[in-house]
């Protein structure tokens, strides 16, 4: 397997590997070339859907699947499945608490040259709030594979944010201790934390790396679940470094940062600074360009952590 | 259908019709125009159509109900009741903060709901859904959906009605149930969606249109349905609303309204003529 893969695309291979469970069905919204699904259509075409440009109905078609004992997983682009279908997702999903997964693919800025119109940096914030609603967004091939075999096992709605960009691996196959609600401790450092999900993991790491050559040993979580969130692992950070910086390809309303910032305030208080996107739009562009001119690198995380420890330390 | 079953089929219709004037009464909340609209719809179904079993309410091979009109939820607990899913005691809970008869159909509360609906539009794709399921699994059960007119201004639903023509689901049957208003008036005043039987018959559904009150016809519709062959079939039902309580019949201002007690009583006493007659026919 080739050593960089974008999540959505381990996302359709891990359709195909577990697909054989006669359970499991596939609609898409015609983008399955891009949401990966197609990979899975090639093996079971009998079991993937295509529901055309219609992704509230493609949703509710879904859930009616689930009622009649399928694990339905519907894909589109984050942007129309959080937000053009949220209400759907959450009516006919959420409350009766069906085995829909909505895997939202070209979440975030990194989509590129689309445009705001098609970045979705809102999605985690939307979706976190539904009742009965997990949120998972992995960070590499290995933990994409582990969320979508998770995804099938757990019962109920889930939400699987998965990035267009290819991106490193973090994690050896058959070696990534994931398990949805726990983050991953990839730094066990104690002087700050840094939280991140999805690609910002990657930035969490290199930051780390610089922090390591100041001196400041890091504490890297990959936080891919971001409901229910990890409380244990935060107020454990909190605790042991009393600094955290969370980074997200996401606003910085309602998401990562948000769902952090809940569980510090009101169960364990420590400083807190957050990396994403600010309260705005984003633009066309390369995705490293936007992820430069939009804050989403390991300089601004190293930046905000350098912030953070100062606050804790009263400089 | 002979005079006999007619006869029990119209019986189980007009006490649901009791059942759904006591329910919203007793809650001072809820929708009896639409309710008693689509009660025979309901009752065809409920009392001959449908292969279900009370006692087994998951049983996989049901046939399955959906009622994407979803606010007219006392019809179908009014139904669900009268087939024998939970007692018809338990009515006098709709809505109240102790009971399990939520205001619009939960699958998780209430026994023989098969889909949670009342955000309209989305009862019509579940059921697209479940048909699906059927084919996939190879099983023979039917899906069924009742939806309002007023309904078809969402877009989902047009929506649905192509997925099902596009997949060939002749396992699905839709009634619509044209009662021609809807909460702000009449629906060629508020947004007319004209002509729908031809635009169901443009979308390549099999149509067929009855008066959604005459239970043998409605009967009929449901069998010729089932020979539809390659198509799912929509029984557009010409009906009045608040059918069979002369003064709510089509009247917008009964969508959601609750009697008094004054017009409570009035009503009880209008439906139980009907079935006094219908036991001095037998």
């Amino acid at each position: 397997m080739a050593d960089r893969m974008a999540t959505r695309e381990a996302y359709g291979l891990a359709l195909a590997e577990f697909g054989a469970d006669p359970r499991i069905v596939v609609l898409d919204a015609d983008l399955s070339k891009s949401t990966m699904t197609a990979t899975f259509q090639k093996v079971y075409p009998e079991r993937h859907l295509n529901m055309g440009i219609a992704e509230g109905n493609m949703m509710s078609v879904a859930c009616g699947l689930a009622t009649c004992g399928k694990v339905a997983f519907a894909s589109t682009f984050a942007i129309f499945a959080a937000e053009r279908a949220c209400e759907q997702i959450r009516n006919s999903a959420c409350y009766p608490k069906l085995d829909l997964k909505v895997c939202a693919t070209h979440a975030g800025l990194t989509v590129g040259e689309d445009g705001a119109s098609h970045q979705c940096v809102e999605d985690i914030a939307i979706m976190r709030a539904l009742p009965n609603m997990t949120v998972v967004q992995p960070c590499d091939a290995e933990s994409t594979r582990l969320a979508i075999r998770a995804a099938i096992d757990r019962p109920g709605p889930f939400y699987i944010r998965l990035g267009r960009m290819p991106v490193d691996r973090i994690y050896r196959r058959e070696d990534c201790p994931f398990q949805v609600g726990k983050a991953i401790v990839l730094r066990a450092g104690r002087d700050v934390t840094l939280a991140a999900s999805g690609i910002m993991v990657h930035e969490a790491l290199k930051a780390a790396d610089r922090l390591a050559e100041e001196g400041v040993d890091a504490r890297v979580l990959d936080l891919h679940t971001i409901k229910p969130i990890d409380r244990d692992a935060l107020a454990a950070a909190s605790r042991e470094t009393g600094a955290i910086v969370t980074a997200e390809e996401h606003v910085i309303l309602g998401g990562l940062g948000g769902a952090v910032a809940e569980v510090l305030s009101t169960q364990a208080p420590c400083v807190l600074r957050m990396v994403g996107v600010e309260d705005t739009f984003g633009r066309s562009g390369k995705p490293l360009e936007l992820m430069a001119m939009y804050g989403l690198t390991a300089e601004r995380i190293v930046e905000k952590a350098r912030e953070a420890m100062a606050a804790r330390d009263g400089r | 259908m002979d005079a006999h079953e007619t006869r029990r089929l119209a019986r189980f219709a007009a006490v649901m019709r009791r059942n759904i004037v006591e329910q919203v009464f007793a809650a001072q909340s809820g929708h009896p125009g639409g309710s008693l609209s689509c009660t025979d719809m309901l009752a065809v179904l409920y009392a001959k159509e449908m292969r279900v079993d009370p006692a087994n309410p998951r049983w996989e091979d049901r046939d399955r109900f959906v009622l994407s009109k979803g606010h007219c939820s006392p019809a179908l607990y009014a139904a669900l009741a009268g087939r024998g899913f939970f007692p018809e005691a338990d009515l006098s809970g709709f809505r109240r903060i102790d009971s399990y008869l939520q205001g619009h159909p939960s699958l998780k509360d209430v026994p023989g709901v098969d889909m949670s609906t009342g955000s309209l539009g989305q009862g019509i794709s579940a059921a697209v859904g479940m048909a699906l399921a059927g084919r996939l699994d190879g099983k023979d059960y039917r899906v069924y959906v009742i939806l309002g007119d007023g309904e078809l201004q969402e877009g989902q639903v047009w929506e649905a009605f192509m997925a099902a023509a596009h997949y060939r689901l002749d396992n699905l049957c839709a009634f619509l149930d044209h009662n021609g208003l809807q909460i702000d008036g009449a629906i060629e005043k508020v947004l007319s969606p004209e002509c729908v039987a031809d635009k169901f018959r443009a979308f390549n559904w099999n149509v067929l249109e009855v008066d959604g009150h005459d239970l043998s016809a409605l009967d009929g519709a449901l069998q010729a349905a089932r020979a539809a062959g390659g198509r799912p079939t929509v029984i557009v039902g010409a009906t009045v609303k608040g059918r069979g309580v002369s003064f709510m019949e089509n009247q917008a201002g009964w969508h959601g309204t609750a009697p008094k007690q004054a017009q409570r009583d009035e009503a009880i006493a209008e439906i139980d003529a009907v079935l006094a007659a219908l036991e001095g026919e037998a």
